[in-house]
């Protein structure tokens, strides 16, 4: 028990030290090689392909624009599997404000950005089931990454 | 347990990744790790440009090893720990090939200057763009954060990480010679002397000594959540949030089950119940300083019954500022925070 005590505010004082430069796994993004409407319709095909529904788009442009902002084409895309979201939300509370999964997609000229966050820098945890979720996590959203950059 | 710990500490400490492990070719790497912000074609995003031939002559290959590896701390660019020295390499291959030809070599001696002349010149020439204290012009390159004839946002002159990549005969260079394609004029042309630009670049190395302002310094990272138990059954907790958000000049833009749209709708938990509110004033402003953090907005609280306690969660906006690299958005972050507890507060005690 000390040695996990030790080892876990060592780990976290590490990782948690202010003045460090975010590391580049802290954010996943992608630049996808499409316009925003294909890119849209290639990230819905490509959720449904690792397995997960899209819950709800929440249209950020057209809020901004009704209230007389300027603005590119920008969604929030919510996604995830009923039985895990359901999971996670009871025995992981904490994580709730951050479910269902969520990807931002914004139009960038001709090309389209995802932005996503690691899961696995967000929640720092020692315990091994939760280790092992946002695992997971992480890797299904290299996953779908790597597929809308088409590689 | 102390195995994995020690594994996540080397993790932590040395970046061994999988994709660390595996050789990369430097077009793989570039897609992968840096297009998102530079551009598959490299002419940048919210990354600067790379194509730009002066850039390309101008820098050496170590100020972009240096710059891969340590990133901008605060200034968006990531630190790149989990690249191994070759995949580093490779990466720099690939950039090069968008400019032929040999960077230019830059002597090792350090320059010798008077700082005291050197800040008042920094005052009258440098201080518009690069900012009073060397913190860099404003945004990240982004649609929404400055016009798109811009090519690249002046520098953070005192940020640990260009200070750590840029030698003194770097800066001096580019103060002589200017930066074409961008706003960096040569200064030798606007009438300064070589010793002048020496006591320029001498000022510039002084930022090394002062601690960054507390503005530029990245948050701490705090806990993931914000969490209370509320005083109220869930009905009257929900009505005290809607009626908090918007005495504090948010709307109600959605409710929701958490579920919803994941299960049908008779199956949904109506014991998980999310507002959304927003207020587009604060959302324009928070796009606008980096078009990112939309993945965190609507704001939302989420009210939860279980077990006879209702408990009342928000993501905590002073955890998420550290992952953007981006200090710009700290006292949004900090604002956005003490809003959620004020709301919730109001609501639930």
């Amino acid at each position: 028990m000390k040695y996990r005590s030790f080892w876990h505010a060592l780990i976290l004082g590490l990782l948690l030290l202010p003045g460090l430069p975010a590391i580049a796994e802290d954010l996943l993004m992608a630049r996808v090689p499409m316009t925003f409407p294909e890119a849209m319709l290639k990230l819905q095909s490509t959720l449904k392909k690792y397995n997960h529904t899209l819950s709800r788009v929440q249209r950020v442009d057209i809020g901004l624009t009704a209230k007389g902002y300027k603005t590119d084409k920008y969604r929030i895309v919510f996604y995830g599997q009923a039985d895990e979201i359901r999971q996670l939300a009871d025995e992981h509370p904490q994580l709730i404000p951050y479910l269902p999964h969520k990807i931002a997609i914004f139009a960038e000229d001709e090309e389209t950005m995802l932005v996503a966050v690691n899961p696995e820098m967000l929640f720092l945890t020692d315990d091994p089931k939760l280790q092992a979720t946002m695992k997971k996590w992480h890797e299904d959203l290299q996953l779908i990454f790597k597929d809308m950059r088409q590689e | 347990m102390l195995i994995r710990a020690i594994l996540l500490l080397g993790l932590a400490m040395t970046g061994i990744t999988s994709q660390a492990a595996v050789n990369k070719s430097g077009e793989e790497l570039y897609r992968q790790h840096c297009a998102a912000c530079h551009g598959y074609d490299g002419n940048g995003g919210v990354g600067v440009p790379l194509t730009l031939p002066d850039f390309q002559y101008s820098v050496t290959n170590n100020y972009l090893k240096t710059t891969i590896r340590h990133g901008r701390p605060g200034r968006v660019m990531p630190a790149f720990p989990s690249l191994s020295n070759a995949d580093i390499k490779a990466l720099i291959k690939y950039i090069r090939r968008w400019a032929p030809g040999k960077p230019y070599r830059y002597p090792v001696t350090p320059v010798q200057g008077d700082a005291k002349h050197g800040q008042q010149l920094y005052q009258q020439h440098c201080m518009a763009c690069h900012g009073s204290l060397g913190e860099g012009g404003k945004g990240t390159g982004l649609t929404f954060s400055r016009p798109r004839d811009l090519p690249i946002i002046a520098p953070a002159l005192n940020n640990p990480g260009f200070l750590k990549a840029a030698s003194d005969q770097f800066i001096k260079a580019t103060l002589m010679n200017g930066r074409e394609g961008t706003p960096m004029v040569s200064f030798l042309q606007q009438g300064l002397k070589e010793q002048d630009i020496n006591d320029l670049v001498v000022y510039v190395r002084s930022f090394e000594q002062n601690p960054l302002p507390r503005e530029q310094t990245p948050l701490e990272a705090k806990e993931a959540t914000i969490a209370f138990e509320s005083s109220y059954d869930m009905k009257t907790t929900i009505a005290n949030l809607k009626d908090a958000a918007v005495g504090n000049n948010f709307i109600i833009i959605r409710e929701q089950t958490l579920d919803e749209g994941l299960v049908a709708v008779d199956k949904e938990n109506p014991q998980q119940h999310i507002i959304y509110f927003c207020n587009f004033g604060f959302l324009n402003q928070a796009l606008a300083i980096d078009p990112r953090v939309g993945l965190f907005l609507p704001c939302r609280i989420t009210v939860v019954e279980k077990d006879g306690k209702v408990m009342v969660y928000a993501l905590n906006p002073s955890r998420l500022s550290p992952l953007f690299n981006n200090t710009e958005l700290n006292k949004l972050c900090h604002e956005m925070n003490d809003t959620y507890v004020s709301i919730i507060e109001d609501a639930t005690l």
